[in-house]
């Protein structure tokens, strides 16, 4: 879902900056907030932004024959809300951009919108969508991981789409023809990602189950049988 | 709690599936090329003409993944360093509780 450097014009490349700088700096207030006011989560909130580290670090086979990398913003999106993974998403792709040339600072709010925006906020409505039709939480995370993941590629294609449209049938042939490089290969690394997902919550359900309660993600139960 | 392991196990193996079947079903017939490159020669040929170059470019292939190696490494190091922690605060809740009685 990197877009490469200098790869959007320049209208745009301004555009998705102004637009996702709002979600990013409401984003770094929010992990002040949370670190100042509520210091025995700051363990979690490293544990979210270390996640998308790892996954975001991760290129892997699909079945269409190409490689992608998932995005992994869907966990923390469940943990603390989606903005503060507007923070958290846009440090790694900084990251990347400055270091990897993976990337860049021009495409960086484009960037920043796909993985740190949409992604968090379409894995955070799957999840409350998933809740409310009365889904346990892991289901909930699979989810929120699998369409977090999903959604940021189809916007990475939505945004290339739209400042390369195509000569002859417009933005909406340039949208197909991006989205048939994104959108098939990304599906069973989204699958993927929900099972690591499954997986963190199923630590974190046994191992950080104040956290979790205080969170409102699972009730407050009398302690498990162990 | 065995059920909860085989739970465990289930889901580790699904993930190592995933990633390992397209490998083993293509035959070696594919690249398996990322798709953000994918994307930016398509974004060429549909016109893009890059105007700025990446401030740092790794100088290898080799310097590159071991940057993204790096970048997972860190990711991991401090999952597993909070995971961890966690865990142990429980072990520790639990005996102290044990030992309470």
């Amino acid at each position: 879902m990197h877009i490469a450097e200098g790869f959007l014009p320049a209208t745009h490349a301004v555009g998705w900056t102004l637009a996702a700088a709002p979600f990013v700096v409401h984003g770094a207030r929010q992990v002040v907030t949370e670190v100042r006011e509520r210091p025995e989560n700051t363990l979690l909130l490293g544990a979210a932004g270390a996640f998308t580290f790892v996954l975001s670090a991760v290129k892997l086979p699909s079945f269409t024959g190409s490689s992608s990398h998932p995005t992994g913003t869907g966990a923390g999106a469940v943990l603390f809300r989606p903005p503060v993974m507007a923070l958290l998403g846009t440090i790694v792709l900084l990251f990347q951009a400055l270091l990897l040339a993976h990337g860049g600072l021009t495409t960086l709010g484009a960037n920043a919108f796909a993985m740190a925006v949409v992604g968090p906020w379409a894995g955070y409505g799957a999840y409350r969508l998933v809740r409310r039709l009365g889904g346990g939480l892991l289901p909930g995370v699979f989810a929120a991981m699998a369409v977090a993941d999903l959604a940021t590629y189809v916007t990475t294609a939505g945004q290339l789409a739209l400042a390369l449209p195509d000569a002859e049938t417009g933005v909406a042939g340039a949208l197909v023809k991006f989205l048939s490089v994104f959108a098939l290969t990304q599906v069973p690394l989204a699958v993927g990602e929900g099972l690591l997902g499954v997986l963190l919550f199923r630590t974190l359900t046994v191992n950080a189950r104040p956290e979790l309660e205080r969170l409102g993600l699972v009730a407050a139960a009398p302690e498990p049988t162990r | 709690m065995t059920r909860s392991r085989l739970v465990t196990a289930l889901l580790v193996l699904g993930v190592l599936a995933l990633i390992a079947l397209p490998l083993v079903l293509d035959g070696g017939t594919s690249q398996f090329a990322g798709t953000d490159a994918t994307a930016a020669e398509l974004a060429e040929e549909q016109g893009a003409q890059p105007w700025f170059e990446s401030v740092l470019s790794p100088s290898s292939a080799e310097v590159e993944s071991g940057l993204f190696a790096v970048q997972a490494a860190l990711g991991g190091g401090v999952l597993g360093y909070v995971l961890g922690r966690l865990r142990g605060r429980r072990l520790a809740e639990r005996s102290r509780e044990d030992g309470g009685t």
